[in-house]
Order: structure tokens, then sequence, then C-alpha cells
């Protein structure tokens, strides 16, 4: 690899460009081996297959829907961890953060625990409206929330951090409430951490199977998205499951990229 | 509006400020001390961003009990905090239309007031593409559009080019003499509270050691801090202050012959040019400054390190109490 | 402002299509089964037939019988489920939401090992000292190896325990196992990937697969109907092209 001749601090060191190389491979040869690995006729089969264009579609609106309620929730959140000064503080930011080192299995049994039919909230619910949340469209983005929001929630309190208090005063001082400064200055400002935990909570959402699949099943149509149907497809047809990886891996770089040029500051 | 009858205030911030202040309307107090004294602290606790216990009345109003958008306060923060992503027009109009002006008449008393500090052509622009001295006028405009009763300064023009600083500084001038709420203008430079102030605070580990008219604080100051910042050496006795420009001190490189009390060894630890002398800071058993010639310089080879002897003729010295 | 009140409305037309795609329990139209895995080729191909004949959608949701069953049992939505085993179905039948079951089907273990057999296996007796693999205690096929190598005596250790007849195939598809303990119909389903090697064994203690209509059902005639059309001669034949045997 060669570097720039902007590069007047010398020749980076090999004992750091070699884990760096090493780390790209990582991340990038099982991609690149699946992508050989599908059989054309098999993607083009997958491509016109209703299953995948139910699951995508269903994939695709599950986890936009999630963000957007981790963004509703999930701003005020990193807001009050990052804003206010509140006893418990770090036992709030604790209890949230949980569900990110859970077993996306656990978080499933946990849902069911708390909203399935039987569940603590789940029963009384269903006795109320009729309504239960498990194999429902519902379930699934009400799982997708569950797994996405505590990423969500710290990247947008590290971009609120990052963006500092210092406007935040100046804004009250000229006599701006705290919603006011919240709407004009705060949010504005994180923007840009903001976008990126909104990112981040949609691609997790995207991937998300063990929650999803514990705490809703496997529907066509109503909870089977798209790492469900690659989960089932690969119990017969090893060679359907690849192409439907392949469509899925496309689709979620496409989107990142798109995203990234709308939204993502890039890098120089 | 309330009659207006300035500011009666002390602030108590533990470990870090235990100041009083009485300031009347129209009237600016420059705050001065050195790094920490907690002039800082003082500008935030009269803001209400750093909470403070004690007495803060503005007006006749009590000001700690409210939060900093209840205190009719204009803040230039040292760094501005101009809004980044906002347009210089709508800094300044934000301040309006958080107390409920709607957008077009804000914008159009902040585009006057653009216009008061001759940056109107800039009204679209961002913070970032601003010179220095341009964002200073506007975080200027933005602190005075609301018609604040108090209007605090920290440090108006640090980090500007000195002849931009000149301008501005007389301007700003202008500004006060105009205004008749209450200014507290923290600065370290000795022209400022010279030229725009009112009255003199000396602030000294977070408390107000000394507050008078500017030139009677300068002509006595009661702290090293003040004295360096106008100039002068000081020395306590006692109770009693004495103090005598650099100027009249003699430098030499042996003791001088006649037994005057007025002198004292020292090493020499920097020297700068300052008008048509050179002025060099010596340390020893007392910090203290002196002026001579270019010439005088070159002779005594007065370079960091060199022992010296100071001296200075009694009459050249102002004797003062050290308490009034 | 404008712009995020109208960002807001695009979220909101996002998220109307939701309620519709709940799922239908009571739709009048659909037609549920949940099914094991191991049935995802049969019941494709039978649910096609039911469709044509009784024109309602058959929606197949397929997964690990045990799973199923849980989810039976806690009220999912579902016409019919079909598991691999007793066991399972008993899961569903004790919580009262499963009918009475019926054996629909009969499978029985067999070794499957990588194509031209690098290892010599021959029988149960040749798996000491190679590696081999199995499927997990928890799932049907696990708990049918585990009786299998009980009933004849053999204290074998497997080189792993995979989650599904799938996940286990792979393992010897890969090479990366000398023998895996299958059914029959996934030995088949792999095609010339893999060599089948009969058990003798194995028929004294076969796996029996359960249907059952499920409480639930928004049709009990409809649910009735798929049963029947499992049982009778149109799914004996498919079942039976697959590879299991039939009542």
């Amino acid at each position: 690899m060669s570097t720039t001749s902007t590069d007047t601090l010398g020749r980076p060191p090999l004992v750091l460009m070699l884990p760096a190389a090493a780390a790209v491979l990582l991340l990038v040869l099982p991609l690149a081996a699946m992508v050989v690995a599908t059989d054309p006729a098999s993607l083009v089969d997958a491509l016109g297959s209703e299953p995948l264009q139910e699951a995508l579609w269903l994939s695709l609106v599950t986890s936009t829907v999630a963000m957007l309620f981790c963004l509703v929730l999930g701003l005020p959140l990193a807001w009050l961890l990052a804003r206010v000064d509140f006893r418990g503080r770090r036992l709030v930011r604790a209890l949230v953060t949980v569900p990110m080192v859970l077993p996306p299995v656990v978080a499933g049994v946990a849902l069911r625990a708390a909203f399935g039919r039987s569940g603590l909230f789940g029963e009384p619910l269903l006795d109320a409206t009729g309504f239960a949340f498990p194999y429902t469209t519902w379930g699934v983005v009400l799982a997708h929330v569950f797994v996405s929001l505590p990423f969500v929630t710290i990247a947008i309190e590290g971009g609120l951090r990052t963006a500092g208090t210092a406007y935040d005063d100046a804004a009250a001082t000229l006599g701006a409430t705290r919603w006011t400064t919240f709407r004009r200055v705060t949010v504005p400002l994180a923007l840009p951490g903001i976008a990126a935990g909104m990112v981040l909570g949609w691609a997790r959402s995207l991937g998300e199977f063990g929650a999803t699949i514990t705490f809703n099943g496997n529907y066509p149509g109503t909870t089977q998205t798209m790492p469900t149907l690659i989960y089932v497809a690969r119990q017969s047809d090893a060679d359907a499951a690849l192409a439907l990886s392949l469509v899925m891996l496309v689709v979620s770089v496409a989107v990142l990229v798109a995203l990234r040029d709308k939204w993502l500051v890039a890098a120089p | 509006m309330t009659a207006r009858t300035g500011l009666d205030a002390n602030l108590v911030v533990p470990d870090r400020l235990d100041a009083a202040l009485a300031v009347g309307p129209g009237e600016v107090v420059a705050v001065v001390g050195p790094n920490g004294a907690g002039k800082s602290t003082l500008v935030h606790a009269l803001s209400g961003l750093v909470p403070a216990t004690g007495r803060a009345v503005l007006d006749g109003a009590d000001l700690l009990g409210r939060t900093p958008r209840e205190r009719s306060v204009g803040v230039v923060f040292q760094d501005q905090r101009l809004f980044p992503h906002l347009s210089a027009l709508d800094n300044v109009a934000f301040g309006l239309r958080s107390r409920g002006a709607d957008n077009r008449a804000a914008r159009a008393r902040a585009r006057d007031w653009l216009e008061r500090l001759a940056v109107a052509d800039l009204a679209d622009r961002r913070p970032a593409q601003l010179s220095g001295g341009q964002a200073q006028r506007v975080a200027i405009a933005r602190a005075l559009v609301t018609d604040p009763d108090l209007l605090l300064l920290d440090e108006p023009f640090t980090g500007l080019d000195v002849g931009v600083a000149a301008m501005l500084r007389i301007e700003l001038g202008r500004h006060l003499a105009e205004f008749r709420g209450v200014t507290v203008l923290v600065t370290h430079d000795a022209l400022d509270a010279l030229t725009l102030a009112t009255s003199l605070a000396v602030l000294h580990q977070g408390r107000v050691v000394q507050h008078g008219a500017p030139d009677e604080v300068a002509a006595r100051p009661r702290t090293e801090h003040v004295a360096r910042l106008v100039g002068l050496n000081v020395i306590r006795e006692g109770d009693r202050l004495r103090s005598f420009s650099p100027a009249a001190v003699t430098v030499g490189l042996q003791a001088p012959a006649d037994s005057t009390r007025n002198r004292w060894q020292g090493v020499v630890r920097g020297a700068a040019p300052h008008g048509d002398a050179i002025r060099i800071q010596v340390s020893g058993d007392r910090d203290l400054i002196a002026d001579v010639t270019p010439a005088a310089s070159r002779e005594l080879a007065l370079v960091p390190g060199q022992q010296v002897w100071l001296s200075v003729k009694e009459t050249a010295v102002t004797t003062y109490d050290a308490t009034s | 402002m404008s712009r995020r009140w109208a960002a807001a409305a695009a979220a909101l037309a996002l998220l109307s299509p939701l309620p519709g795609c709940g799922a239908d329990a009571d739709a009048d139209d659909t037609l549920q089964v949940l099914a094991a895995s191991s049935l995802t080729d049969v019941f494709t191909e039978l649910a096609e037939d039911f469709e044509a004949e009784h024109d309602v959608d058959v929606e197949l949701s397929f997964g690990s019988s045990t799973a199923l069953a849980e989810q039976a049992a806690d009220g999912a939505p579902g016409a019919v489920l079909a598991t691999a085993d007793e066991t399972s179905m008993a899961v569903a039948e004790d919580a009262g939401s499963a009918n009475p079951p019926t054996i629909f089907a009969g499978n029985v273990l067999v070794l499957a090992t990588p194509a031209g057999n690098p290892a010599g296996i021959t029988g149960l007796d040749d798996l000491a000292g190679t590696t081999w693999v199995r499927c997990a205690d928890e799932v049907p096929c696990g708990r049918a190896a585990i009786d299998l190598l009980s009933s004849v005596g053999l204290d074998l250790e497997p080189d792993s325990l995979d989650e599904d007849a799938r996940s286990t195939l792979d393992k010897v598809i890969a090479g990366e196992a000398d023998a895996a303990l299958v059914y029959r119909t996934d030995a088949i389903a792999a095609g010339a990937d893999v060599v089948t090697i009969p058990v003798p064994e194995a028929e004294s203690v076969p796996s029996s697969y359960y249907i059952a209509t499920l409480t639930q059902a928004p049709d009990d005639d409809l649910a009735e109907a798929f049963v029947d059309l499992v049982l009778g001669g149109v799914g004996s034949e498919a079942l039976q092209e697959a590879g299991f045997a039939t009542p």
C-alpha cells in the first residue's frame, strides 16, 4: 500500500498496517466468498420469488418503523442521560444498555415473559383489547425496538455529549426554554450523532433474527423477515439461502451508502 | 418595566467565589484579577448558569430564584458561542424569538442591531464564515438586542488582533454609553478597565479585594496583579502598601553604595520592549519590574539568569493604606 | 419546517400498512400450517394442491418442532400443527391447544457420509474413533439418535451437537465430519452430496410424525380438510417420494 505525499509524518509502521489490513480482509473475505459461491441461476430464482419480496419488504418496513420509534423514544432518553443530572442516572444508563449484551434469543424470551399472550403485561393487554404482540408485525417492530433502542440511545447520547452544553447555556441566557433550546439548538447541533444512531439502529433491526423468531415465530408475510427467511431456506435449500443472503447484503450496503451520502458526515 | 436601581450582589459559590459587588444603572464595572480568581465564575453566577447562594438584586428584583432565561441578562461569552448552524441574523434574532417575538419582527430588529455594529452585510453568513472581530460584533449585537437589564461581557477582546480590538473597544464604549442597564466587563487588559469602565473591581481568590474608580485603583493598586496590570510595582509593608513606577527603578550589577532601604537583589527572569525602553522582570525576595534604556540593557547584559540589584528613591514611592 | 412535517407524514404513511398485515388469524381465506422443517418440500407441494382445491391461501410456517409446539401452546395463530415427534406434539396437546393427534409419517435414522465415504463407514459400529455428528438433544432428530444408540447399547460421544438436521448434514457435506446420524429424508434431500448408509438397528426405533388441528383454528373444517389431505392418498404419495414411511 502506498501513502499519499501529504503524509508528512513518514511511512505508517508495519506493526499497525498489518493488523489493519488483516481486519479489512477478515471483514471482506467472508462476504466476497459468499458472492463467489452464489449460483447466478438461484439468484435469479430468488429475486423473482414471492417469499423474498414479502420478507424483504417486511424487513425494510419493520426496520424503518422500529428506527422511528427508537428516535421518538431514544432521543428524549439520550437527552435525559446527557443533559439532566438526576439521582440514579448511572443506574438508568446501565439498565437501558443491558439488551446490548443480551443474546438475542434471551431478548426474545424476555419479551415473551413481558408481552407474550400470557405475559406480565401481555395478558392484561390481550384481555382488555384483544390484541397481543407475538406473531404479529407489531411484535416484530417491538422486538426490533427492544434490541435497537440501546444502540440508538447510546449513540445519540454520545452525539449530545460531543456537542456539549455551551450552546445550550447560551440559548438559556437568551431566554429560550429547555424545549426551545432542545429543538432549535441541541438537536441541530447533535444531528450527526442522531443520524449515526438512527442508521445504527436501523442496521441492527435489519439484521435482527434471534429475538424476532423467538417472540414472533415465522409467519410469511407477517413476521418472516429476511434473516428468518434465510434461516428457514437454509433448512431445505442451501443455494437458495445463499442467494437470499446476497440479496440482503446488496440491499443493506445500498441503503447504508445512500444514508451515508445524505446524512452521515463523509470522511475527508 | 421596573425602575432601574442597579445591581447589588454578594454571590457565593463554594470554594470558588464569595464576591460582593454594587453597580448603579448605566454603570460599567470592569472586573480584573489573575487567572482562577473567579472572574468567569462571577459572570456565570450572575447569568444563572452556575448555581450560587447569597444575594443578587437587580433593579429591585431577586435574581437568585430565577433560571437564566428568567433573568434579563445579555451575555457575550469569552468564546462567543454563536450558534454555528444559524446565520448571523438568526443568531441575533434568537433571543427575541425565544421571548415570543414573531419571526419577521425579530429579524427586522436583529438586522437593525447588525447595522449598528456595522456587520449588516454579513447577516446571512454562518459564524464559521466570520472573522474573529466580525463574530464578536455579532455576539455583542446578540447580547444587546434583547435590551437586557444586565450585560455581561467576558473578556470580549481576547483573541482579537490588536487593531481590531482597539476599533471594537471604541465602538463598544459608544454602545455602553447608551446602555441604561448594568454592565459587568471581565477583562485582563488595563486599557479596557481604564477606557470603558466607570468602576474597577479587583477579584482575588474569589473575593473582591478592591473596588473603586478606575484611576483611583490604578494609582493605588492593592494586589500585585493589578499593579502589574497597570504597570506598577507594589510592595506590602504591614498594613501599608508602597507603589512605584518601573521607570523609577535603578538597575545595577553591584549593591547600591547608599544605604537606601528600597533596594532588592534578584535574578532577571525576562525582558521585553516597552515603548522606548526595555522592561525587565526580576524575581528575588520580591517580584519587580524595571524599565531600562536599550543601551543600559546591553551594557549590563540583562539576559535571563543575570543577578542584579534594584533600587528606587524614596521620593518616587507612593505609600497608602492596604485597606480603605 | 415544512420539510420536517413532510418527513413525519412519510413516516406515518410507512406505518399505515402495518396493522393490515398483522397476523390474520381470523381471516377466512387463509389456512396457517405450522410444520417441522423436515416437511418443507412435502408440505409446500401439498399446500399448492390444497389451495387449488379449496380456494384459500395456505400459509406455511416452518420451524423446529419444539419451537412450533411452544408457539401453538402460547396461542399463536395456526390451524394445523405437524411435528417430527410425539414429545413436541405433547407440549401443544397438554396446553389444550392441539386436538388429539394422528401419526401421519415415519422416519428412520441413517448414516450420511461425505461423497465417496472417505472414512469407510458401514454401520454404527464404525463410528467409534471417527469424527461424527448428530442433532442436539433438544430437537426430535437428536432425541431419536439418543434412543437409537441406547437401544443398541453403544456409548458414543458425538463431536458436535447441531441445532437442526440441516446443520448436522452441512458438517458432512463440507467434509468436516466423517458421518452424521440424520433422518433418511434429510439424507435423500441432500442428493449426491452425501452417501446414505442404512442402519438396520434404526428400524426398531422409528420416529413418528404427528399432525393435529389446533383449537385456535379459525375454521375447523378447513383445518381438518388439510389433515385429511396429508393422511390421504395424495399425501402418502408425496411423503413416500420424499423418503418417509407412511402408516
